[in-house]
């Protein structure tokens, strides 16, 4: 493709951390607008939580659909270096003029891999998948399926059999490299995006709601990888005990959100999120009846109407209350959930198959640039004057919608750093 | 150019031993007689992709990859725009989906490769076109959201012209006595509004500003819009000009919002003396105290109803987004003023996302502030100038009354937007009754005047586009993308809503709003000096060509086009707009003359490679179907379908029946329905069409493509009565990308259904 340079010293890139939905979308976006980009991301494909994700609210449509869109943008684009496995070791210089050196840790696969599977079907090693949160088994050597960006297996070396050579015998295309090393990087970068998303605040710290004591409670992100067809279950929503379609759900949001013991802030997505999964519970089992326990359904702007469509259904019940205690049935593994019912004022127990809740947006922010600094409750704000902006669920808790919006005009300011250097500098 | 075809097959993952390549070598070479037929055994490999750089070297100049799909190594299988290139899907369409060294996959896998051969053969070098390209912004809309998408586009580099309605830039803010908290702690509402960013703008050298002003006419397209601005008459340009034209590249429209029209809420007892927005409560607070309208007395007890007109069908069915944060900030105005004021808020959720939330625990924390979930029934006056506020209290269980000074209605936002499509509809009726040529016709057209008269001089871009002057819009007026991976995705290529023009938000996501914005109005810029088309189809160097010799003047295409690409003449000749053009082949498919076509992507192509399928006679009991699938996502659903299978140790069970033959669309809404006839009166015993979704929440990524081809449908529907075959024989469905797992079994249903049906008796003929 012809790139015509319009203005000079265009080829120095700018840096995005992340390759989540934000990360990539601002990665796509620099470089459409002309721009060299280099793109890392920690674990070994991009997509992050979104590709984790079942469906997206309030359109009930795939997040593997818009990947799609984004995958093809990057393959066809040559101006994106992706580094997968890639992590900011080190950052010195000033807006304008930074020298970022990325570590990157071995795949052990090269790009010559075809995904013909080879490999996977020779490997004898067995691991929990940890991208269906170990409810699920995999290969030493796997990859991402449907859709993998990159598309090329990768090696969890620490499940390798001692001297085991089997996946690189069964490689026709010599793309299997057990000797690769980590490397380091240095590239010169104008300006950077932080996009380093979130996670799921720790259930377990919720020691009243049951999480890894009762089988039979599960986290939002959990549910995401139920209901995929690629999850656990096929897509089914079934207990975790026994297997069995749940009759009775209840979504506890603000599970660690808006409590000044835990999440001091209001995560914005959970009760969206909640919604949407109600309509995953409906569909697969439509015996069963759904309680969301909420304190404000805080579903902002369009979300409402998705709510409004949502809840009527009447085999959905809202109620208004604080849940204060989940306890496991140790024979049937029924959940016994406490609730003030902050309408009533009454505490009150009822009986459930199955309990989500709604877990918080955390922010990651393991290393980061220093000169960024974490507000009071560990989010970062850009920092125009240092040349670095933060897009995401890094910055405030938000959906998919916003996280690209946001990204977008991250994308933007680190446009602005390069071309006031390439203009005045 | 003399073609110079060179065909390769790749013998690896699998291909090798489902299919007998070199059987399939031998067809090419019978068949086409290319220049250069070669196979190997890993052709994405360094050594294979040298060959085939070699005999590019040596004069090949179109080539025909028969390999994995072409999702797949795509940056391998790159030659660049000045070589055509076609990919057939051996791998995962054929070798992962179907049984190996089976006489039927082998037979599928040469009819692929006959169809890719066949298009390869008419496929033509892309040049990008080259024009003088606008590299200056527009941006309507002098608010929070203008002004920051006017910094933001002169602070990368571009010249920007903002036309502002008033008389002062500033917008609502400019009004404000404080906004939203903006940082961390997050639990002080924040002076000094906007005035050091009207500072910056003012005396910005890139920006050029026109006050009291309005936008006349925008013509032409990305790149090139020439837009004409007309001042308001009590004010002159220099020279004593009233209007002034414009060249810019691309637009940025952020025209804001208006309160909801609080004269449609007297049940909440709008009208009565002391009832007012909170709209009018700011306006209040930014001049100096809080009192009550009918006395001007200071006011000790004051209650806000909350979603006043918001999240109510009868009104407005979204949640306006900044009504609560702004309640609690202006509850927080009367508790400066007075320490003991008591403030009501009902509401019926508190939304104060984010951060915002430790606002909300401040001002909660208040013992004076009483928060109470619940409906207000009604609101009458009391006696000394009062207020009686009755509501159900949800907490309490039943009906409250409370005496007030003053009630505040928590009214929402409305978009400042016109709805382009309807102002066409209204134009059109009111020429068509004009003409007044029937008396069924007059009466149809009044009707439409009276349902659309509200929209009679709401023009804002005024586009001189045929399918109307402004950007469509969503059923509530907001001109959103219903894409949620590509909010900014616009129908109008180079312009982009931005702020509460898009969606209700506040100011500080109208203002990261106002730069995603400005990002795409650049990019719009970037890549039409390229030549390259924007989203989804990105880089594309494409363009469709019109052989207007031909055309019947039928306006299918300047209707149909999703982008508005097209304009007409008076005779309604499309005149076509390259720059504001997706790629798509919408326009294609909808013209029953066949004369739109791409150099690399036409009528004629497909129509080849359906030639090119062999069916077998009526006596073979080999049926034969063709599928149309959606590039986006019909067809990878249908490579990670393969992909499953090869990943699997029961692959029959996941085989699906392999006499489908799989043309790859750019969107389904590029399918001709010429290609059907042709098809079956070829002897094709079926045709299935795989396409987004399509309806409210449509997936198609060219909006209305799929449904467009459903309703091309019925144009089929004849072509069948008239050969005496089946309707049952084309199906559409409507798929989406992860429904892979499902795939297989919908062909093989059609292909059983068909089977039942029996064979098309044109075979042979």
């Amino acid at each position: 493709m012809p790139d015509t340079d319009v203005i000079n010293n265009r080829q120095t890139p700018i840096l995005v951390i992340g390759g989540g939905i934000a990360g990539l979308t601002a990665a796509i976006e620099l470089a459409e607008a002309g721009r060299h980009v280099i793109l890392i991301e920690k674990s070994a494909y991009l997509g992050g939580r979104v590709a984790a994700s079942n469906l997206y609210f309030p359109k009930l449509c795939p997040p593997s659909c818009g990947l799609e869109i984004n995958f093809k943008r990057l393959r066809t684009n040559p101006r994106v270096t992706v580094l997968t496995l890639a992590e900011l070791e080190k950052l010195t210089g000033a807006s304008g003029d930074y020298e970022a050196t990325i570590k990157i840790a071995p795949r052990y696969v090269t790009d010559a891999c075809t995904l013909c599977g080879a490999c996977q079907d020779a490997c004898p090693a067995e691991i929990a998948d940890e991208f269906n949160f170990g409810l699920t088994r995999t290969k030493a050597i796997h990859t991402r399926r449907p859709a993998a960006f990159p598309a090329a297996y990768v090696v969890n070396r620490f499940a390798c059999p001692t001297g085991c050579n089997a996946c690189a015998d069964a490689c026709t295309y010599d793309a299997i490299k057990l000797d690769q090393v980590e490397t380091h990087r240095t590239y010169r970068v104008f300006s950077v995006v932080v996009a380093t998303g979130w996670a799921p605040y720790d259930a377990a710290k919720l020691d009243n709601l049951g999480f890894g004591k009762c089988a039979n409670v599960v986290t939002n992100v959990v549910m995401e990888r139920l209901a995929s067809t690629e999850g656990p279950t096929g897509g089914k929503i079934l207990r975790p005990s026994d297997g069995k379609p749940p009759k009775s759900v209840a979504f506890v949001q603000c599970a660690g959100s808006r409590d000044r013991k835990h999440l001091p802030y209001c995560s914005t997505v959970c009760c969206s999120a909640s919604l949407k999964q109600t309509t995953y519970v409906r569909k697969s089992c439509p015996e069963a009846n759904v309680t969301i326990f909420y304190i404000d359904l805080r579903t902002a702007g369009h979300l409402q109407e998705f709510a409004d469509k949502v809840c009527a259904d009447d085999a959905i019940e809202l109620v208004k209350g604080k849940v204060g205690k989940i306890e496991e049935d140790p024979q049937t593994k029924a959940l016994r959930v406490t609730v003030e019912d902050t309408i009533s004022g009454k505490k009150t127990t009822r009986n459930f198959d199955l309990v989500v809740l709604a877990a918080g947006i955390v922010p990651r922010t393991a290393n980061l640039p220093p000169s960024l600094s974490l507000d009071e409750f560990g989010f970062v704000a850009s920092n125009a004057s240092v040349g670095i902006f933060s897009a995401g669920c890094v910055k405030r808790p938000a959906e998919v919608s916003a996280t690209v919006r946001d990204a977008t005009g991250a994308a933007l300011k680190a446009l602005q750093v390069a071309v006031g250097v390439t203009q005045h500098g | 150019m003399d073609k110079k075809l060179g065909v390769y097959l790749c013998c690896g993952c699998s291909i090798g031993e489902a299919v007998e390549v070199d059987a399939l070598v031998n067809v090419a070479q019978s068949e086409s007689k290319p220049a250069v037929c070669r196979s190997h055994s890993f052709l994405c490999g360094d050594e294979g992709l040298s060959i085939i750089r070699g005999d590019v070297g040596a004069g090949v100049n179109t080539l025909v990859i028969a390999a994995c799909s072409p999702r797949a190594k795509t940056d391998r299988f790159t030659f660049g725009p000045l070589i055509p290139m076609e990919r057939v899907n051996l791998r995962e369409q054929v070798a992962w989906s179907h049984q190996a060294k089976h006489e039927d996959t082998q037979a599928l896998a040469e009819d692929c490769l006959r169809m890719g051969i066949a298009k390869a053969a008419k496929m033509e070098p892309l040049e990008p076109v080259a024009d003088a390209i606008s590299r200056t912004i527009l941006v309507v809309g002098g608010g929070v959201t203008g002004i920051g998408a006017a910094l933001d586009a002169a602070n990368a580099g571009f010249d920007v012209v903002l036309v502002e309605k008033e008389a002062q830039i500033g917008g609502f803010m400019a009004g404000m006595k404080k906004t939203f908290p903006a940082r961390a702690p997050f639990t002080e509402a924040s002076a000094g509004g906007i005035t050091a960013k009207i500072q910056a703008f003012n005396s910005h050298p890139r920006i050029k500003v026109f006050r009291s002003t309005r936008i006349a006419k925008t013509e032409g397209q990305p790149g090139m819009f020439d837009v004409t601005l007309e001042v308001n008459r009590d004010v002159t340009l220099e020279g004593g000009e009233t209007t002034t034209t414009h060249r810019v590249g691309s637009i940025v429209m952020a025209t804001g919002w208006k309160p909801y029209d609080a004269s449609k809420l007297t049940a909440l007892g709008y009208g009565l003396p002391n009832v007012v927005t909170n709209v009018e409560l700011e306006k209040m607070a930014a001049k100096g105290i809080i009192v009550r309208p009918s006395d001007r007395k200071p006011v000790k007890r004051v209650l806000f109803i909350q979603c006043a007109g918001s999240r109510e069908k009868e009104h407005l069915a979204y949640c306006s987004s900044v009504c609560c944060m702004s309640t609690l900030k202006q509850a927080e105005y009367l508790r400066e003023q007075d320490h003991d004021a008591e403030v009501y808020i009902v509401y019926r959720d508190i939304v104060t996302p984010g951060p915002y939330e430790s606002y909300y625990q401040k001002i909660q924390d208040h013992p004076l502030t009483f928060f109470m979930k619940g409906k207000v029934t009604n609101v009458n006056k009391g006696p000394d100038n009062s207020l009686l506020v009755s509501f159900d209290s949800e907490l309490l269980g039943g009906p409250m009354q409370v005496a007030v000074d003053l009630v505040v209605l928590a009214t929402g936002m409305v978009p400042n937007s016109a709805d382009g499509p309807a102002i066409r509809a209204l134009r059109d009726a009111h020429a068509k009754a004009l003409r007044n040529e029937s008396a069924t016709q007059l009466d149809e057209a009044q009707k439409t005047i009276a349902q659309l008269q509200h929209h009679d001089s709401t023009e804002i871009l005024n586009l001189t586009y045929r399918q109307g002057p402004d950007l469509p819009v969503l059923s509530d007026g907001f001109p959103d993308s219903k894409f949620i991976c590509f909010p900014y995705e616009s129908m109008r290529t180079g312009i982009y809503a931005a702020g509460a023009l898009r969606a209700p938000m506040d100011s500080v996501l109208a203002e990261e709003d106002a730069a995603g914005a400005v990002m795409k109005a650049i990019q719009s810029i970037e890549l039409a000096t390229q030549g390259q088309a924007v989203h989804p189809r990105s880089g594309d160097l494409s363009f469709p060509s019109f052989f207007l010799q031909r055309c019947t003047q039928c306006k299918r295409c300047t209707e149909e086009c999703p982008f508005g690409a097209l304009d007409e003449d008076a005779k309604g000749t499309p005149k076509f707009n390259p720059y504001r053009c997706r790629r798509c082949g919408i326009c294609m498919g909808s013209c029953p003359e066949r004369i739109v076509s791409f150099k690399n992507y036409s009528v004629d192509m497909i129509a080849s490679m359906v030639k090119a399928i062999e069916v077998p006679d009526e006596f073979s009991e080999k049926q034969r179907i063709l599928v149309f699938a959606c590039e986006n996502d019909a067809y990878p659903a249908l490579d990670m379908a393969g992909d499953v299978t090869n990943n699997v140790t029961d692959k029959a069970r996941r085989h699906y029946d392999p006499s489908v033959r799989i043309i790859p669309l750019r969107c389904l809404g590029s399918m001709n329905i010429v290609w059907i006839a042709d098809a079956l009166s070829r002897g094709i015993d079926g045709v299935l069409l795989l396409g987004c979704k399509f309806g409210d929440d449509y997936q198609c990524h060219f909006i209305r493509g799929s449904e467009l081809a459903n309703r091309r449908l019925d144009n089929v529907k004849e072509t069948l009565q008239r050969l005496q075959l089946e309707s049952e024989r084309i199906q559409l469905v409507q798929v989406g990308i992860d429904e892979y797992r499902r795939l297989p079994q919908i062909i093989d249903e059609f292909a059983g259904r068909i089977r039942e049906i029996g064979p098309n008796p044109y075979k042979g003929l």
